[in-house]
């Protein structure tokens, strides 16, 4: 996947989790608390929800690079670069 | 029928209601459906059953939640939330200065947790098993209390919330909670009733049609035929009832519209099988109902009947009610299960529900679907079929009875 795609993934995943949410103004050095009203179980989704689409597993330590689209697809790309 | 009652703050009356049925999304219009015989039963699909028959709700649950809260939480508190609110809105209440610590949410349930564990189980096939896919929601959802947590989440309500777990007997199950709370003084403010989800298991219909209980014909809103010769089961449906409880002095002192007092409840255990009804309990169980009330058999007006559409339930509580009102030629018995199916536990919320507007209207909704009356059921004042002018409304009781031998009977009189 390209940054791009690994972007747009993040995305699709966060309009399902917060389908009440405009995602169009998302700014991606932002994190996403302070733009759009999640909690930790929302944030567990992502997670879930990485996993189950892409396989990929975020172990808890790694759950504070998840807090921006900028920091997140960061850290994905080493992960899903292959998918 | 005048008796000594209890004081002002020991009488509890209804001041607004909130429903979804099959066949209604709100008190008149579920109540105009049922005079005018239209049914709610569909065809209907679920995993593993296949095509079969329900009573399937169709409220917008966005009236009143987010799109969020709808996916995170389960039918059956969406059903309660929107029944609450606009039970709420009905009655009246200056909600936005009331102390909701002092409110108190009591809902029904035949079963809660199978619709979210069967999903759950059917995804994580799709992962081999995998228990690393299993939702963290599973257990908020399925905990036994989830829908009265959600209705208390969404309402912003800090007093009491859980959910009375009795089977088919649920919905008056959860209304005389709300009554007991109310005399002890724990709230002020009671929304009682009950909800299901049921249609979404696709448990509860395999396990009906095992058990030779699940209803089919080709004609869906003739499946549901309690008292009739062909009946062949239950239909099972979804939908909720809540109402609005207060003590008569705090409603007087309001001004509220009060549909009817709780003048008298029961409840008992047959404490003889797991499915089959006992006639001699059920009719002990009116029996104290009427007793607790101060009324004889002949004080009431309609009986809102529990039958299901089973070949033996029916006759059995039949075999109850004539023993009851032998001696009572007024009372007329009725059924919006012919109609609906079975909302389980919400079924006896909704029955009383759509009786209440008698005590206006003068009359009697019918049981439909009774093309040859099965004799064992051919209670004299039984209406089928077409609704019955009355020259007397002033009392409802309510049956509604329940696996394990659970039985409950709530009777309502004007004010």
């Amino acid at each position: 996947m390209t940054t791009t795609d690994i972007r747009g993934a993040v995305l699709e995943i966060l309009e399902n989790i917060a389908p009440d949410e405009d995602l169009s103004e998302l700014k991606d050095d932002v994190p996403f608390r302070e733009q759009l009203e999640l909690d930790s179980m929302d944030f567990l989704d992502i997670v879930m929800e990485l996993r189950k689409r892409y396989r990929v597993q975020v172990p808890e330590d790694d759950y504070l690079e998840l807090r921006s689209m900028a920091s997140t697809v960061a850290y994905l790309e080493p992960l899903m670069k292959d998918t | 029928m005048m008796v000594a009652g209890p004081p002002d703050s020991h009488r509890i009356v209804i001041t607004g209601i909130g429903l979804t049925a099959p066949n209604g999304n709100s008190p008149k219009d579920f109540r105009e459906s049922l005079l005018a015989g239209r049914s709610g039963v569909t065809p209907y699909e679920i995993r593993y059953v296949g095509a079969t028959l329900a009573g399937v709700c169709r409220f917008d649950e966005l009236k009143y939640q987010k799109k969020k809260e709808v996916r995170r939480g389960t039918r059956a508190g969406s059903v309660g939330i929107y029944c609450t609110h606009e039970a709420i809105a009905d009655s009246g209440v200056d909600w936005d200065h009331l102390d909701r610590a002092q409110v108190g949410v009591y809902v029904g349930v035949t079963e809660h947790g199978n619709v979210e564990t069967e999903n759950e189980i059917y995804e994580l096939k799709g992962f081999d098993y995998d228990t690393k896919f299993w939702s963290h929601h599973h257990n908020p959802r399925t905990v036994a209390n989830n829908p009265a947590g959600e209705i208390s989440l969404n309402l912003g309500i800090t007093g009491p919330h859980y959910t009375i777990g009795a089977a088919c007997a649920a919905g008056n199950a959860g209304l005389i909670q709300g009554v007991q709370m109310l005399r002890l003084g724990e709230v002020d403010l009671a929304l009682a009733g009950g909800v299901s989800e049921s249609i979404h298991t696709f448990g509860i219909f395999a396990s009906f049609k095992s058990q030779g209980a699940l209803a089919s014909h080709t004609d869906p809103t003739k499946a549901s035929r309690p008292f009739d010769t062909r009946r062949n089961g239950i239909v099972v449906a979804e939908g909720g009832c809540m109402y609005v409880l207060e003590r008569f002095a705090d409603a007087k002192a309001r001004g509220a519209r009060i549909y009817g007092e709780i003048v008298g409840y029961h409840m008992n255990s047959d404490a003889s099988d797991f499915v089959l009804p006992n006639p001699e309990r059920q009719a002990e169980c009116i029996e104290r109902a009427l007793g607790k009330a101060g009324l004889s058999p002949d004080d009431i007006d309609i009986v809102s009947t529990h039958a299901t559409g089973t070949a033996s339930g029916d006759s059995q509580e039949c075999q109850a009610l004539r023993r009851v009102f032998e001696h009572a030629p007024r009372t007329l018995f009725n059924n919006a299960k012919s109609f609906i199916g079975h909302a389980m536990g919400a079924a006896g919320a909704l029955e009383l529900a759509g009786n209440l507007a008698a005590f206006d209207d003068r009359v009697c909704h019918a049981t439909i679907n009774v093309d040859e009356l099965d004799p064992e059921c051919a209670l004299p004042g039984l209406v089928t079929n077409q609704p019955r002018e009355m020259q007397r409304a002033r009392t409802v009781l309510n049956n509604s009875f329940g696996m394990l031998g659970i039985n409950s009977v709530l009777i309502v009189r004007r004010i």
